[in-house]
């Protein structure tokens, strides 16, 4: 099977997606001509014609508002946000328009955008190329949220997403584009092409929305996560020695709530990780779920590991992003209550 | 689906219209004015009447390095010496740090190459206690304002000395001091900022006031419609700056909207006067901020100064500009090198020689070598001393919060 990294499998969703749909189009800030900044859209401009692939103005909210315009009007637009930082400017379009639209006009109108952006740490980019802010939308009924963990799932769940008749918002962990990252950050950068998830077939297929990925199998406890910090998991499991399973949930909104679960049932044990921050994160939302769900099944608390309640740090990123060690220690506190 | 593009013709506009790589470098579509040429109004000046400085070009500097018109600030020999000096500060600076970057010493670093004229000329016709609301590209107000540039680097290289504590990116300084806000990566968002700095300023009924700077491409923000509307609403005593060095990373300023006006001209609609000013010509510079901050002390508000650049390095150490723009860009920029041209000028009235512009170049470069050694004495991005991990908990509140202590625990403090 052809290897990709997580750019490459990005760019072919979108060829393809041009390809095959007249009314696709795509832009955002430098995504025309260049082929963006993380080069996503790279080649598509001269392939597809530089009215289908453009460079838009910087305006966050006009990136979304323009992209809801033009997908109420017949085109399935996909808008590249530079970095999910930079996506507040565009907030209000869409938590109070994109997201209401099919319910406030009782489904007259509806909007099939696809929000793509670049999202969490380990780039060293400091407060304002770091933030995992997945937790805002998931909060809002009416959009759906998708953190794909490999080039694989990139691919598939993005075409899943492109095609959905609703708006769909996709956050690429942008540390995970060129390689698998495990939090070892003094280790040599690895190659998706080592990966089993940088195997991408060929052509249009489909990972479905709302389908959480079992990535490891296991009796002794459930880690629950996505994005990055799925690779982080799997390395600090393979040297705690704990037979935990890794739940990787794909899709945020809907979550798989079946299939966390089934597997927090088997376990009994429950560590939930991610980077952004524990108030109010989607951890808590998981938690509060899993507790309804499964109290009865629990044999310890639930337990997060996030990043810290402070903003995204430059020189410490380090020690903010959370660990293998931090994640290690929370398995041996289930295992031992 | 009813509603779905009949591919047959597809009519949207899209804006191509600039040179790529493999092009010649063209600028014939940026129109110009010969030095002189621009009127200078009085300082009450309403917006309306500013249509043709918001069109046209305010320049002093011809091209045999004579100063001309009545925009000439006539600075003395000295001051413009001290501008010179800034200037060249600047640039030696900018491209030591670039290769400390490539070096591993900090994160990422950013240039203002061929935009020194920008902050040097604006800065030094504001007064210390006028406050500064910068873009990441404005370094040299920071010489101006006579910061040491071993504090520079230490923030730049996240060391033990970094005031900011290794919390922000290199080139986004904070500087208290010198009353230089903190700049802020989300773009545009400190330009109506500096519009409510300003309103407390008049609030207070002090002289002082406050200016910002942003990019052209920054100007499609929504924030920047808003920073007008409330400087022309409130009659803010504020200096509202655009920098079109033509590209914000890849994209050139007609994707920002300049293929249809001026931007300079936006200010008129907001019933703002807007100057459209030679970015690459400090004297024009000098006098434009002179003109627009004597304007804003006096109770008439806002000014709106389009400073016309090119940007000369890479957007950041994270672009490669050879991918979307010819090569031989810079060179071909129709307004020169902001440095060159002072020079010139100092040189053709006799206050300056090409000697002793080596020689400032010599001392300066030895100075920005010493002083990023010592920096560097004080850490690196990647080597000790680093400012304290734990203090990543500090500043998020005045009072630590209960989660927070909870969590500064669990690290291990
Ligand atoms: C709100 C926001 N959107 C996007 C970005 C990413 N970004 C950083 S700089 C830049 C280009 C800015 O261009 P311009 O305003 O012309 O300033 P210049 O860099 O040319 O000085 C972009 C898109 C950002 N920092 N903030």
């Amino acid at each position: 099977m052809p290897q990709q990294n997580m750019i490459q499998a990005l760019n072919a969703a979108q060829d393809i997606l041009l390809e095959r749909d007249p009314n696709v189009v795509i832009f955002g800030e430098d995504t025309g001509y260049f082929g963006g900044v993380f080069r996503a859209t790279d080649g598509l401009q001269a392939k597809h014609g530089l009215q289908r692939v453009f460079d838009s103005p910087i305006t966050e909210a006009g990136i979304i508002a323009m992209a809801i315009g033009m997908g109420a009007n017949g085109l399935r637009p996909i808008a590249e946000i530079q970095f999910s930082d930079y996506i507040f400017p565009g907030f209000d379009q869409i938590i109070s328009e994109l997201s209401r639209l099919r319910y406030r006009s009782a489904g007259q109108y509806t909007a099939p955008v696809t929000v793509r952006s670049p999202w969490g740490g380990g780039i060293r980019g400091g407060q304002t190329h770091s933030m995992s802010p997945e937790a805002f939308f998931t909060h809002i009924p009416g959009i759906k949220v998708v953190v794909p963990s490999t080039p694989h799932d990139a691919k598939g769940l993005l075409i899943s997403a492109v095609e959905d008749d609703d708006p769909v918002i996709f956050f690429e962990p942008k540390r995970l584009y060129n390689g698998p990252f495990d939090g070892d950050h003094e280790a040599a950068a690895k190659s998706w092409a080592q990966h089993s998830g940088g195997d991408v077939p060929d052509g249009h297929y489909t990972v479905p929305l709302g389908k959480a990925k079992v990535v490891r199998a296991g009796k002794d406890a459930s880690i629950i996560t996505y994005g990055t910090m799925v690779h982080v998991a799997l390395a600090a499991v393979a040297k705690s020695g704990i037979d935990a399973e890794i739940i990787d949930l794909r899709t945020l909104a809907p979550v798989d709530l079946d299939t966390i679960t089934w597997s927090v049932e088997k376990t009994g044990k429950c560590v939930i990780v991610h980077e952004a921050p524990k108030t109010s994160g989607f951890g808590a939302e998981l938690s509060a779920a899993i507790q309804e769900n499964c109290f009865y099944h629990l044999e310890a608390p639930i337990t997060r590991v996030t990043g810290w309640d402070t903003p995204y740090p430059h020189a410490h990123e380090w020690e903010y992003f959370p660990s293998q060690a931090r994640i290690i220690n929370a398995l041996q506190h289930v295992m031992k209550v | 689906m009813e509603r779905n593009a009949k591919m047959a013709q597809n009519n949207l506009h899209v804006p191509s219209n600039v040179a790529r790589p493999g092009d010649a470098p063209d600028f014939s579509s940026v129109p110009l004015e010969p030095a002189g040429a621009a009127a200078r109004p009085k300082i009450d000046v309403a917006a309306r009447e500013t249509h043709d400085l918001s069109y046209g070009l305010i320049r002093v500097l011809d091209d045999d390095g004579k100063a001309v018109g009545p925009w000439d600030p006539k600075l003395s020999a000295e001051t413009l010496r001290t501008a010179l000096r800034h200037m060249v500060q600047t640039r030696i600076y900018d491209n030591r740090m670039l290769r400390m970057h490539r070096q591993g010493k900090m994160s990422f670093y950013m240039t203002s190459n061929g935009e020194e004229a920008i902050a040097i000329g604006q800065g030094m016709a504001l007064r210390d206690e006028d406050t500064l609301f910068p873009s990441y590209r404005q370094q040299g107000l920071l010489f101006v304002r006579g910061r040491s540039m071993v504090d520079m680097a230490s923030h730049c290289m996240s060391n033990a000395r970094d005031n900011l504590m290794g919390r922000q990116l290199p080139v986004h300084y904070t500087w208290r001091e010198g009353n230089l806000f903190s700049i802020s990566g989300n773009l545009c968002t400190q330009f109506p900022q500096a519009v409510g700095w300003a309103m407390a300023c008049a609030y207070k009924g002090e002289e002082a006031i406050a200016a910002s700077w942003i990019g052209e491409g920054s100007s499609a923000e929504g924030d920047f419609h808003v920073a007008m509307t409330l400087a022309s609403v409130y009659r803010a005593p504020v200096i509202l700056n655009l920098v079109n060095n033509q590209w914000a990373i890849s994209t050139f300023q007609g994707i920002a909207g300049g293929n249809e006006t001026t931007f300079a001209a936006k200010g008129i609609g907001y019933g703002i006067p807007g100057l459209r000013v030679d970015g690459n010509d400090v004297l024009a510079m000098h006098a434009a901020t002179t003109w627009a901050a004597e304007r804003a002390r006096k109770g008439f508000g806002a000014t709106f100064i389009e400073a016309l650049t090119y940007r000369g390095g890479a957007h950041s150490t994270s672009d490669d500009p050879a991918r979307y723009r010819p090569k031989e860009d810079w060179g071909s920029w129709p307004l020169g090198d902001p440095i060159e041209r002072l020079k010139t000028h100092l040189i053709v009235i006799g206050e300056w020689s090409d000697e002793r512009h080596a020689q400032m170049e010599g001392e300066i470069t030895d100075q920005v070598l010493n002083d990023l050694k010592e920096a560097e004495g004080y850490g690196t991005l990647n080597a000790a001393p680093r400012p304290d991990p734990v203090t990543l908990f500090d500043d998020v509140l005045k009072d630590m919060p209960p989660n927070l202590k909870r969590q500064r625990e669990e690290f291990g403090a």
